[in-house]
């Protein structure tokens, strides 16, 4: 996991050769009036392939969103029905579900019976997969809100108070950051499965959600940690301090716009370490249960009922994963780039 | 200087252009002088003004394939614009050594300073040892004056000071016995103290060596201690050269006399506040029309929308020349302020 | 440089210990009413029984005599799992090879792969090369093992039959088997690291281009080939080799947990894996434990490396 060195949007187009005059590279070069963020996004826009990715992981979730609809309306079937001695009329012709010696029918690209083809238990996989991807979709986006949350909230506190609070919440995340992500999920994954605080326990689709949000808080706090060390010897810090301004005041009101910029460029690096960390943890048995639906579930199912018979039930959640999670690291990276121009040096040579 | 012989270095029309996002900046607009052996030639003017690209090209050191060339500069006989890598190379290090700014980041912090001086040598020296060239080192410490050489060939460079480093530096840049030494901003990122030794050393230098040496900075006093002669440059252009004497008391162009008159003098009268050139250098990827200076002179007239000619203006003083409309008369006229040489304020100042 | 080492020494005591308690506390006070007596006793058990198991397993003591009692069982080799009555070292031993075999063969091809990608990526920035290899790291860093470990496994080993379809055989037995049974699970683990490395080296080295020392090499008369490898590359490596500490820890503490299972390697990172579907707690612990170990450990070995790579910091 990279750690991104912080920098506010708009310090001045960098693309210039080396050996170039510092002076060239003022603010003076900007078009009046433009703010930074206005001028990231016209950065980012110009970035095809990231926009173009942008567009298919934004698809996907739509896509995702209606699997009720698709449910319900075209495959007339429920994500979690079985029908394993099932039979349906694919183009005039019969069709079992499973075949006499249980194996799952493959895809038919017929959008109403089966589209992507059955699993073991002859449940629907374009359903499942719609279904699942809700899930997948979700405990990545509950997961990256609580990583962001939790890991700028103590990376600012750490920064700004330093002393023991620093040390004290430096050292937690050492610990955490010590440990294998799959390895601390799974712990504190079957922990909470098993005895469960509050709602966190059982098959809550809450509790993987919790636990990567939990995992990744280090991969935040350290950089925005780092950043508010050094913002809060700025001129501006110190200015607002002589004015009398409450540490609170200052922590929210100077320090975390300073940091938007870092914040939004890991949310996309959260969110597809977070999907992906989802599924592997489901795989291993500690992060979604069954009967729910999610990419992970069924790359799991698929892996361990359906290798060599049937190995459309881990291609297509599996491909369906990687270019989701794609998607959002593609679109991510120009963010970044968009965000910090002076990588853009990177793309002009 | 005898007449008979080539200078070491002639520069001609030198333009250097940089496609950006928002358009080309003509960074160097039409440059040409010469820098003869033995001579100290400094480049001034603001950071923007083309002073450190027109260095630089002639190591051909800006890269990219953004930046476009033009004009000539011919080293001891050698074309460098459009010069092959390897030649380039070639010349880099050995014909043409540079000393740059910042001495904290300019050396490599993984390499002790012994080794980095000797991968100069053996880049050029093929045949040399490496023992051979560990001794040249250590001479060539001692030489720039730098205490227990022997000792410190061992050492990193974050184990020396700012103004060691530079000396570092330095003998790195004489290893190859150099016949042009362009040294950027030099004393910059020093302490005054230090910043009259490294001069010092590069006083030395010129006088054992014979090399022309070029010289580019911003602070008019260090030019004052060691230039023979001066370039004035402005937004890509030279404005006014000269040899020094000419440049600091019969200065013609209004844009030198701002420079002048923004020094602080000790005889000056301290009540005074210290007069600053009014406005902000132009921008680069639009100039204004004609001369460059005009919309921040305070004695610009019409027929300052044509570019001025880069000629002689004074009698008898042919190496004096300079990019001004203004008759001789009226320069002198003009650089009158206060009873000293300076640029008229047309508004207020902020200090 | 010995003045470093002694105090990354002690760092590393320090923080082994930090590991030790804050593991041990999440394993016990995460338990029902923090005591695993009764997870041991099972549903239906009396409360003398979960007594007796308690007075048995010692969880009847204050709990900083248990963390001091279960610490000295782990280290002495004395831990016993409470479901299946193995000893708890003897089963991390038996995973050790199959793990050790993964992460070293792995970690040398991830590091190497990634130094030759991302310098390629570097020096051909923009151009097709780089196009390819940006497309290629965006997969990789994208892909979950265990789905390209399926995908090996029913393509390469059932499909076409180059290779096993999993486990693991012993360098002793079979060196040919020992390699033929690791070439996919080392293409797998790696995969995901070289696209994240090879890109971080890339960005690295072109930040590089932009420093001043590199622009005095350049000015020194070097080759480009010279400038790029003794100067871009050689300062682009540091941040990498400390990144290849942590992760080539992790997987020797058995963090390539994906990989492992999916290739059926009984290494320790399935043992893990089984242990945590049996509930095993006290093995699980010790694998934890251990994991955080290797990684205090040899982040340590690494940092005296990366110290004899940049003389900055020995001094710091």
């Amino acid at each position: 996991m990279s750690v991104i060195s912080g920098q506010s949007p708009g310090q001045g187009p960098g693309e210039l050769g080396e050996g170039f005059d510092a002076g060239f590279e003022s603010e003076g070069q900007l078009p009046p009036g433009v703010g930074p963020w206005k001028l990231a996004w016209r950065r980012l826009r110009r970035n095809r392939v990231a926009m173009f990715f942008g567009f298919v992981f934004l698809l996907i979730v739509v896509v995702c969103l209606l699997a009720p609809v698709y449910s319900t309306d075209i495959a007339h079937i429920g994500p979690n029905y079985g029908n394993p001695t099932g039979t349906f009329t694919l183009n005039g012709k019969t069709q079992f579900v499973l075949s006499q010696i249980g194996i799952p029918i493959g895809p038919t690209w017929d959008i109403h019976h089966y589209f992507l083809g059955a699993d073991d238990q002859g449940r629907d996989v374009a359903v499942r997969l719609l279904y699942g991807g809700r899930t997948s979709l979700m405990i990545g986006a509950v997961a990256t809100l609580i990583t962001m949350i939790i890991g700028t909230l103590l990376g600012v506190f750490a920064g700004y108070f330093r002393g023991w609070w620093d040390a004290i919440l430096r050292s937690a995340n050492d610990v955490v950051w010590t440990y294998p992500a799959v390895l601390l999920g799974i712990t504190i994954g079957t922990v909470l499965n098993i005895h469960g605080i509050g709602p966190l326990h059982g098959t809550n689709a809450l509790v993987p959600a919790v636990v990567i949000g939990f995992v990744y808080v280090p991969y935040v706090f350290r950089p925005v940690r780092g950043q508010v060390l050094t913002l809060r010897e700025r001129d501006f810090v110190d200015a607002a301090r002589q004015q009398g301004l409450s540490h609170w005041r200052i922590m929210t009101s100077e320090i975390l716009p300073n940091l938007s910029s870092t914040i939004v460029v890991f949310v996309p690096l959260i969110m597809a370490n977070s999907i992906l960390l989802e599924a592997g943890l489901t795989y291993l048995g500690a992060g979604v249960q069954p009967p729910n639906a999610s990419w992970g579930t069924m790359i799991s199912d698929g892996i361990n009922n359906d290798i060599p018979t049937a190995f459309h039930n881990v291609l297509i959640p599996g491909l369906m994963l990687v270019i989701a999670v794609m998607s959002i690291n593609i679109f991510g990276d120009g963010l970044r780039d968009a965000l910090d121009p002076r990588s853009k040096i990177r793309v002009a040579r | 200087m005898s007449a008979t012989e080539p200078p070491l270095l002639e520069i001609s029309d030198l333009r250097v252009a940089f496609a950006t996002e928002d358009g080309t900046v003509q960074a160097v607009d039409g440059v040409s002088f010469t820098v003869s052996r033995g001579e100290v030639v400094a480049i001034v003017g603001e950071s923007g003004s083309g002073k450190s690209v027109t260095a630089m090209t002639l190591m051909g050191l800006p890269r990219g394939s953004n930046a476009t060339f033009q004009g000539t500069a011919t080293f001891d006989g050698t074309e460098l614009v459009g010069a092959s890598d390897e030649q380039l190379r070639r010349i880099r290090g050995a014909g043409i050594a540079m000393v740059f700014q910042d001495p904290m980041s300019s050396l490599d912090p993984v390499y002790r300073i012994g080794d980095q001086i000797v991968e100069q040598i053996r880049a050029h020296e093929r045949k040399i040892s490496k023992a051979q060239a560990l001794d040249r080192a250590v001479t060539l410490m001692e030489r720039v004056g730098i205490p227990r050489a022997a000792e410190r060939l061992r050492s990193y460079p974050h184990e020396f000071s700012g103004g060691m480093r530079q000396r570092v530096m330095i003998a790195m840049a004489l290893s190859c016995s150099p016949k042009l030494l362009i040294a950027d901003e030099p004393t910059t990122a020093l302490d005054v103290t230090i910043q009259a030794q490294i001069l010092e050393e590069l006083r030395k230098l010129r006088d054992e060596t014979d090399a022309g040496v070029i010289l580019v900075t911003h602070d008019l006093g260090v030019v004052a201690d060691i230039a023979d002669r001066v370039i004035v440059m402005y937004a890509g252009r030279v404005v006014e050269q000269g040899v020094l004497d000419d440049i600091f008391y019969d200065p013609q162009h209004p844009y030198t006399w701002g420079l002048l008159g923004s020094i602080t003098r000790i005889d000056s009268d301290r009540s005074q506040r210290l007069p600053a050139i009014p406005g902000m250098p132009p921008s680069l990827l639009s100039p204004p029309k004609g001369c460059h200076f005009r919309p921040r002179c305070p004695h610009a007239f019409e027929k300052c929308v044509e570019v001025p000619p880069l000629e002689g203006h004074v009698a008898n003083r042919p190496e004096s020349l300079d990019r001004c409309w203004l008759t001789e008369d009226r320069k002198r006229a003009l650089r009158q302020v206060d009873g000293q040489v300076g640029l008229r304020s047309t508004e207020p100042v902020i200090s | 440089m010995l003045r470093f080492v002694v105090r990354r020494m002690l760092v590393m005591v320090a923080l082994l210990i930090v590991i030790s308690m804050f593991t041990f506390a999440m394993f016990v006070l995460l338990l029902p009413n923090g005591n695993p007596a009764a997870l041991l006793a099972g549903r239906l058990a009396t409360p003398a029984e979960i007594h007796l198991i308690s007075v048995r397993y010692g969880f009847d003591k204050p709990i900083y005599i248990q963390y001091i009692d279960t610490m000295k069982n782990i280290f002495t080799g004395q831990a016993y799992s409470y479901q299946s009555s193995f000893n708890v070292l003897d089963e991390i031993r038996a995973g050790m090879p199959a793990t050790l075999s993964l992460a070293i063969g792995a970690g040398l091809i991830w590091l190497l792969v990634s130094i030759l990608f991302g310098t390629i990526a570097a020096v051909r920035a923009g151009k097709y090369a780089d196009r390819v290899l940006t497309v290629l790291s965006m997969i990789g860093v994208s892909m979950p093992p265990f789905f390209f470990g399926a995908i090996l496994i029913y393509y390469v080993a059932y499909k076409a039959n180059i290779i096993p379809i999993g486990g693991y055989v012993p360098f002793s037995q079979s060196v040919g088997g020992w390699f033929g049974h690791l070439v996919a699970p080392w293409i797998t683990l790696s995969i995901l690291f070289i696209g994240f490395y090879s890109r971080v080296l890339r960005s690295s080295i072109l930040d590089s281009i932009n420093e001043d020392y590199v622009r005095t090499a350049r000015a020194k008369g070097l080759s480009e080939r010279q400038v790029l490898i003794r100067h871009s590359l050689r300062n682009s490596l540091i941040p990498i080799i400390s990144l290849w500490g942590l992760d080539f820890a992790q997987v020797i503490g058995g963090g390539a947990i994906l990989t492992e299972t999916v290739y059926n390697l009984h290494g320790v990172g399935e043992l893990a894996r089984d242990s945590i579907g049996r509930l095993d707690t006290i093995t699980l612990m010790e694998i934890v434990i251990l994991t955080g170990i290797a990684v205090v450990v040899i982040g340590a070995i690494v940092d005296v490396l990366v110290a004899y790579l940049d003389p900055r910091i020995r001094l710091a």
